[in-house]
């Protein structure tokens, strides 16, 4: 149960620095933040490392593996994806040299 | 040593809340994700590192496979198809948690398996397989798979209660027995069915508010299964994505003046389409047609445009063109702006993204509350496959679906242009007013071929 409780305290924080941090992003980056998440929410591949860490063939290990794979397509997916629609948002080339 | 992990995954964890916060801005935008990058194969390696796990070879198999399918879908997916690939990404999310938290009942890794893991467990198979096939549903509507129309089933709500219902009684049982692989597995059935009549009723121009909260619930199932694990970079990492997508769902919400209750129970919407789909209802008054030669010559006299993008026009694939136009225009000395309404395309944020694709430079689009008070003072107001985001019937008809949302003031330009591809009412089915009106000029046809037109003649003025 004490774990629990430290993992509740950790999660709550977590969500209120979420809200607090995301509420800043505009609008023109949301579908980049979306997909910056995917990638983040791969963050499981790690549980997913230790499910399938064994030198067995057995279900856990199998159901382990297949969930490395699922959550590594967010993880480079997600990460490959938002680094390149950020690549085409430029600014104004104008303004830049105004500014 | 559990020291050193437990410190490396603190240090992933922050590089995560720093890297969120660059994200916050275009100018850093591309550092954060690198930050999150680091953060993410910190926590990669420490894990394979001090657990030991760099061993068996089917660790490096998967990682191996799944990071390929995910470097090639980055590369070839083309950004129209960004609201897709999102929640296919949202879905996958959701199985790797499911996957993860059933290993974890098969093969615990502390025994006894006391209570509070039991329930995050049960937590953790829910919210993973929702996620998952509600995600499928999703990515099966915006690819056209299924119809983006709602499906309402006879007794649609006392489905879900039940299956609600199920997944409590499967849960306690479980508890009571948890030696019984049926329970597990019930709870994950109720689950994958859930997902699905969660989903189908909702209409695809909705899907923006569904693939934030799918994203929002993805997170959560990351943060559900580091709360099986007690591993607290999954739980703050997830914690991070789950309020990131509360807060989208909530921003596309307030957009559409709807509550997220009537978007998710309301099947509202008719289909996917460009929302071009329908008449207008028999309507007697007469609108000036015009072709983009018309439109040309009257870009002669102007000073400003305010260029009001729409789906209409990636489905055209006409941003490549506008930009031409744009900057043809811009090059006379004219002042071009693009006015960008939050649900202007298929997720959050997507026009801007397609615009970006077209070269159109970051800071001439503007969010709604900061070109709104500026179409008054504006030459033309030229729309572009888009219908309802514009509709003054918004305003003042109160009967209207679309009473109370917030719309770009483009009938307060002194010149309104309208390009579509026929009279047709928007998705809300609500007729427009504004295309009748003296000052609007309606340029019949596709986006792509319309601009194309207007480019030609700019050109051959010059």
């Amino acid at each position: 149960m004490e774990s629990l409780i430290v993992s509740i305290y950790v999660f709550t924080l977590a969500v209120f620095i979420g809200f607090e941090l995301i509420t800043k992003v505009p609008p023109l980056l949301h579908t980049p933040l979306m997909s910056g998440s995917n990638a983040i929410s791969g963050i499981t591949v790690v549980g997913a490392l230790l499910a399938a860490n064994a030198n067995n063939w057995k279900l856990s290990t199998i159901l382990g593996v297949l969930a490395i794979a699922f959550a590594m397509i967010n993880v480079i997916g997600g990460f490959m994806v938002t680094d390149r629609m950020l690549g085409m948002f430029k600014k104004d080339k104008k303004t830049e040299k105004g500014a | 040593m559990i020291y050193l992990e437990q410190f490396t995954y603190l240090l992933a964890s922050a590089l995560f809340i720093i890297g969120l916060k660059y994200l916050g801005s275009a100018k850093t935008a591309r550092k954060g994700n690198q930050y999150a990058m680091v953060a993410m194969a910190i926590a990669i390696i420490i894990t394979l590192v001090i657990s030991g796990v760099a061993g068996p070879i089917q660790i490096i198999v998967g990682m191996v496979v799944g990071g390929l399918i995910g470097g090639i879908a980055a590369k070839r997916v083309e950004m129209t198809e960004m609201p897709q690939m999102v929640a296919l990404f949202n879905g996958f999310g959701g199985v790797a948690s499911t996957l993860v938290a059933f290993s974890e009942y098969l093969e615990p890794t502390t025994i006894p398996v006391t209570l509070d893991v039991n329930i995050t467990l049960i937590l953790s198979l829910f919210i993973g397989t929702v996620t998952l096939t509600g995600s499928l549903i999703a990515f099966a509507k915006l690819q056209g798979i299924m119809p983006g129309r709602p499906i309402v089933l006879p007794v649609h709500q006392i489905i879900n209660l039940v299956l609600i219902i199920g997944v409590v009684a499967f849960g306690a049982m479980y508890i009571m027995n948890p030696d019984v692989p049926m329970w597990p597995l019930l709870i994950i059935a109720a689950a994958a069915i859930f997902g699905i009549t969660f989903v189908i009723p909702i209409g695809g121009a909705d899907m923006p508010v569904v693939i934030a909260l799918l994203n929002s619930y993805s997170g959560l199932a990351a943060s559900a299964t580091g709360f099986v694990l007690s591993n607290n970079v999954l739980i703050i990492a997830g914690a991070l994505v789950g309020a990131s997508g509360l807060i989208l769902t909530q921003l596309m919400c307030e957009a559409m003046n709807r509550s997220l209750f009537n978007v998710l129970f309301g099947a509202v919407g008719t289909d996917d389409s460009t929302g071009e789909a329908g008449a207008g209802g028999g309507e007697q008054k007469t609108v000036t047609r015009y072709t983009a030669e018309d439109a040309a010559m009257i870009m002669d006299t102007v000073q400003s445009v305010i260029i009001v993008p729409g789906y209409g026009l990636a489905v055209a694939q006409a941003q490549h063109v506008l930009h031409e136009m744009g900057e043809l225009l811009t090059a006379r000395g004219i002042d071009v702006k693009y006015a960008i309404h939050p649900v202007a395309g298929r997720m959050p944020g997507h026009m801007n993204v397609l615009l970006a694709e077209a070269n159109v430079p970051y800071d001439v689009l503007y969010e709604m509350d900061d070109i709104n008070d500026e179409f008054q003072n504006t030459d033309v107001a030229l729309i572009i496959g888009a219908n309802d985001v514009v509709n003054p019937s918004a305003r003042t008809k109160k009967d209207s679906p679309l009473y109370g949302m917030p719309i770009l003031n483009v009938d307060y330009a002194r010149t309104v242009m309208f390009v579509k591809r026929s009279m047709g009412a928007g998705f809300a089915g609500e007729a427009n007013p504004l295309f009748f009106d003296d000052k609007t000029m309606m340029v019949f046809g596709d986006a792509k071929a319309v601009v194309t037109g207007l480019v030609k003649s700019l050109k051959e003025e010059e």
